[in-house]
């Protein structure tokens, strides 16, 4: 018997169950693009080097086209059109909405979502590169501009919309009250 | 019926700040862009690019690849539906790569050989890989140097003329006092929207109908038409969202290669370019080697100008990266002589990538100046202020308006450049080498033929029908605010539809000329809906429509310079240790006619000044010789600007009023890179006391050419 090349699956987005058959080869930004409707998520360069595929899987980031179809059953997916509650934007949406967080837009949906991670990684306490202390003593550091743009480096945007996205972050992460007050640069 | 009568004049929309009406779509994922419009019976193709860089192809072996799962035909050479190439399109004869699978030259490494067309993208995919191509392989030159002798000097375009010249340049430079004479080289650069490009094809009732993403759906549509021979009339191109072009979405291999596809298959075919094809069959910003000779008074008034840019074209198509034009805007001399010279090499054909010429020509031209000021020991901006022209240099003619000075006057009042000292190599702060440069800025402001219509709809709303392309610069945003003044209404009443072939024909997103073009037609459209809806009377059902055409107007357009201009100052800061350099700072001041969207415009110019600092620092495109093809033909091996790389910047504006011009407005896409990868070079050398003169400034270029300096310093042998 020929080895089997397709399999059911059922995968968890946005709150949703789908079960579809896909062929093993499909990653999960082809999945979610091309069998399930799921356009929000950007192919920008299909080999996890500029972001733009950017999904939370069980809350954390993660670029969808590196990712198999088959390997995500099991996961909590969130993709762009899971953010929001009904018609109310995600306050990081609504930030890139208001300060002009982009252009083209085809990198936005990875930008949002990544972001999102951040802030909450960003909470939990996690350090980057650009921090200076990471003794656990040291505590979180403030969400400031140099942290932002570390953290946000593997979304990539052709139009150069960063200084935006870097403020709409920091206006985020304020409102949504993980942020100090500390005023970011 | 609704009546027009008692409705308050509104105006005021044009200058203040709105957020982009398809916002909310962008930022929930909602917006569709070309390859995300889903049909029944969809077909996916996937092009198959030669691996050689110069040959004939001798059999392509579809046999097997057709008895693949899934596979559905496999287009080339041997079996493709023939087009016509021999036609003037509205930018002058197409690049031969539309011709699609016309015969069996290759002329570079990455032209198009194949396609296959399968179910799934993923049977299609691995049915590309799997076809072999064999070639009879011919030897290929890819070498791209200044002096090369087989450098010759192209026809003039209506784009470009290739040569200028007055007085005597070398007498010029023998009276001068001070001389520059300097050679800068810029390197292979791409564009790289964030979207690659896609179209999808079908045929529809008789109709062909494109979903594409591109800068002008009229003008990608004209080229279909043209280049397969259909009736103008039987195709429909539409571009709904763009994710960026940058001068790279014209008609491309894909969407003919899915219009041929569609016609054989009578299924819809989508073709999406992979990220590395992009690096070959799209365009990209040609390698320049320039030479300037500079001669002045000790003063630092121009006596001899001389600018020559040499760049590369293919084999099968003459593109002009046009470096040299700057000097025919900017500065003046008694001498003056500015020219362009290309190379033909195995490699594809270059194209207009933003500010093309400018952006490249600037870098040198702009360096220059700063060498001039450092020779003549006076101020950069006080050079300029010296050297500004009261007509066009080469022309003679006027200025529509000319407010560079302007804008170095409120750069260096907002960047504190009266504070600076300007001698290079003193400001230390730990390992880093601190400094600060400037250059000026110029981008021509021109504007094409555009057809609009506005409606008055029964309910008191408006549409404003308008072939424009939004690319991410905001031009729905932007007519529906210049609609919303002309109209006197307010922008919540105005929707704009753009981006489809079927509105008629109109400019394309490209060369600075969109928002200038479109607005035009916009205004006079609805300056007479206003004019006939003041004489009262009732709105019928289907509205009440006025249309324009801006050709005649803009024939009648009086001879002028047309131009933005801007004054750019950047900060650094060089890592004596690693040869990092890190810009701490950027700020552009323009002038740029009226600016319609503060929110937009904004992103736009710092969109571009990101560009300069991503040219003066990273972008480097590197041409294996011996393949004949690119190494790290991808995001990792072309790096661009990442949030880490980019500091705080501004850009603001001066005004500019334009006297008697009709529009008022002119164009801010390309404005922004322009004289940033000078500013930045500027800025290395009052940091390092080395001049740069080879993008982008490496590290290792840093070390290599600190050492040199220090050898030199030393009286070594270093070289001079």
């Amino acid at each position: 018997m020929a080895p089997s090349t397709s399999s059911a699956i059922t995968l968890n987005i946005n709150g949703e169950k789908y079960t579809l058959p896909v062929d093993h080869r499909t990653t999960l930004l082809d999945a979610l693009r091309e069998r399930l409707d799921l356009t929000g998520s950007k192919k920008g360069c299909d080999q996890g080097q500029c972001g733009a595929c950017t999904v939370l899987l069980d809350g954390r980031r993660a670029v969808s086209c590196l990712q198999l179809a088959v390997a995500a059953e099991g996961r909590v997916i969130t993709t762009i059109e899971g953010v929001a509650d009904g018609e109310q934007l995600h306050p990081v949406q609504q930030a890139f909405l208001d300060l002009d967080g982009f252009q083209c837009g085809y990198c936005t949906p990875g930008q949002i979502c990544s972001a999102i991670a951040v802030i909450e990684e960003h909470a939990a306490g996690w350090p980057s590169a650009a921090t200076d202390d990471v003794r656990p003593e040291a505590g979180v550091p403030a969400l400031g501009a140099e942290e932002i743009r570390e953290r946000m480096s593997g979304n990539l945007c052709r139009c150069g919309a960063y200084v935006s996205i870097v403020q709409a972050v920091a206006q985020a992460a304020e409102a949504t009250g993980t942020q100090d007050k500390e005023a970011v640069a | 019926m609704t009546t027009t009568t008692g409705v308050a004049a509104v105006t005021g929309a044009v200058g203040s700040a709105h957020t982009r009406v398809e916002g909310r779509d962008k930022v929930t994922g909602a917006a569709r862009y070309s390859g995300e419009v889903p049909f029944a019976e969809l077909t996916h193709g996937w092009l198959v690019l030669s691996t050689v860089a110069r040959g004939r192809i001798r059999s392509v072996g579809d046999g097997p690849v057709l008895a693949m799962p899934g596979v559905l035909t496999v287009l080339h050479h041997g079996n493709a539906p023939r087009v016509d190439t021999d036609y003037m399109g509205m930018l002058g004869r197409p690049n031969p790569i539309v011709g699609l699978f016309q015969h069996d030259r290759v002329p570079f490494a990455g032209w198009p050989v194949a396609l296959v067309v399968a179910e799934t993208s993923e049977q299609a995919r691995e049915a590309a890989e799997a076809l072999v191509v064999q070639y009879d392989e011919e030897p290929h030159d890819v070498a791209f140097h200044s002096g090369r002798s087989d450098a010759y000097t192209p026809g003039d375009t209506p784009i470009v003329k290739a040569e200028t010249e007055k007085g005597d340049v070398e007498a010029g430079l023998d009276a001068s006092a001070v001389v520059v004479d300097a050679e800068y080289t810029t390197p292979e650069e791409h564009h790289n929207p964030m979207e690659p490009h896609a179209a999808t094809a079908r045929w529809d009732g008789g109709r062909l109908d494109v979903i594409d993403s591109n800068q002008g759906s009229s003008w990608v549509a004209s080229e279909l038409a043209q280049l397969f021979s259909f009736d103008p009339a039987s195709v429909r191109v539409r571009s709904e969202h763009v994710g960026g072009a940058f001068g790279s979405k014209g008609l491309s291999p894909h969407q003919v290669a899915a219009v041929m596809a569609t016609t054989v298959l009578h299924r819809p075919v989508r073709v999406v370019l992979t990220r590395s094809q992009m690096f070959s069959l799209i365009g990209y910003r040609s390698p320049t080697a320039q030479r300037i000779r500079l001669g002045a008074d000790a003063d630092g008034r121009l006596r001899a100008f001389d600018h020559q840019a040499q760049s590369l074209t293919s084999t099968v198509h003459e593109f002009v990266e046009s470096s040299a034009v700057l000097g025919r805007v900017m500065y003046d001399a008694d001498a003056h002589h500015t020219l362009h010279r290309l190379v033909r090499l195995d490699v594809p054909t270059p194209t207009w990538m933003r500010a093309p010429g400018e952006a490249p020509g600037s870098f040198a031209l702009e360096s220059a100046l700063d060498e001039l000021a450092e020779k003549c020991g006076i101020d950069p901006i006080a050079l300029r202020v010296r050297n500004e022209p009261e007509a066009g240099p080469v022309s003679g003619l006027p200025f529509s308006s000319r407010n560079v000075l302007a804008c170095f006057e409120e750069g260096a009042r907002r960047f504190g450049w009266a504070d600076r000292d300007p001698r290079p190599g003193l400001r230390r702060e730990g390992r880093w080498l601190l400094g600060s440069g400037t250059a000026a800025a110029t981008y021509p402001s021109g504007v094409g033929p555009s057809t609009a219509a506005v409606t008055a709809e029964a309910d008191g709303t408006f549409t404003v029908r308008i072939n424009a392309a939004d690319v991410g610069t905001g031009a729905r945003t932007a007519m529906t605010l210049v609609a919303a003044d002309a109209l006197e209404v307010d922008p919540d009443r105005v929707r704009v539809r753009i981006a489809d072939s079927d509105l008629g024909p109109a400019m394309i997103a490209g060369g600075s000329m969109g928002t200038r073009s479109w607005a035009w037609a916009v205004t006079v459209a609805a300056n007479e809906l206003r004019e006939r809806l003041s004489l009262g009377g009732g709105i019928p059902p289907e509205g009440i429509t006025a249309r324009s055409n801006t050709a005649e107007a803009i024939g009648a357009l009086t001879q002028k310079e047309r131009h933005s201009f801007g004054a750019q100052f950047a900060e650094v800061a060089v890592d004596v240790d690693t040869g990092e350099v890190r810009v701490r700072r950027l700020l552009g001041i323009y002038a740029a006619g009226t600016i319609v969207n503060p929110l937009t415009a904004r992103s736009q110019f710092i969109g571009g000044m990101i560009w300069g600092l991503s040219m003066a620092l990273h972008e480097e495109a590197i041409r294996d010789q011996a393949s004949g093809s690119h190494v790290g033909a991808d995001l990792a091996g072309y790096h661009f600007a990442s949030h880490a790389d980019v500091p705080i910047i501004e850009a603001d504006w001066v005004d500019d009023p334009v006297p008697g011009d009709p529009v008022g407005i002119k164009g801010i896409g390309e404005i922004g890179i322009v004289g940033v990868a000078a500013a930045i070079a500027n800025a290395v050398w009052h940091a390092t006391g080395v001049r740069h003169r080879d993008l982008p400034i490496r590290p290792d270029r840093v070390l290599c050419a600190a050492d040199e300096a220090r050898r030199r310093a030393a009286g070594g042998a270093g070289s001079a």
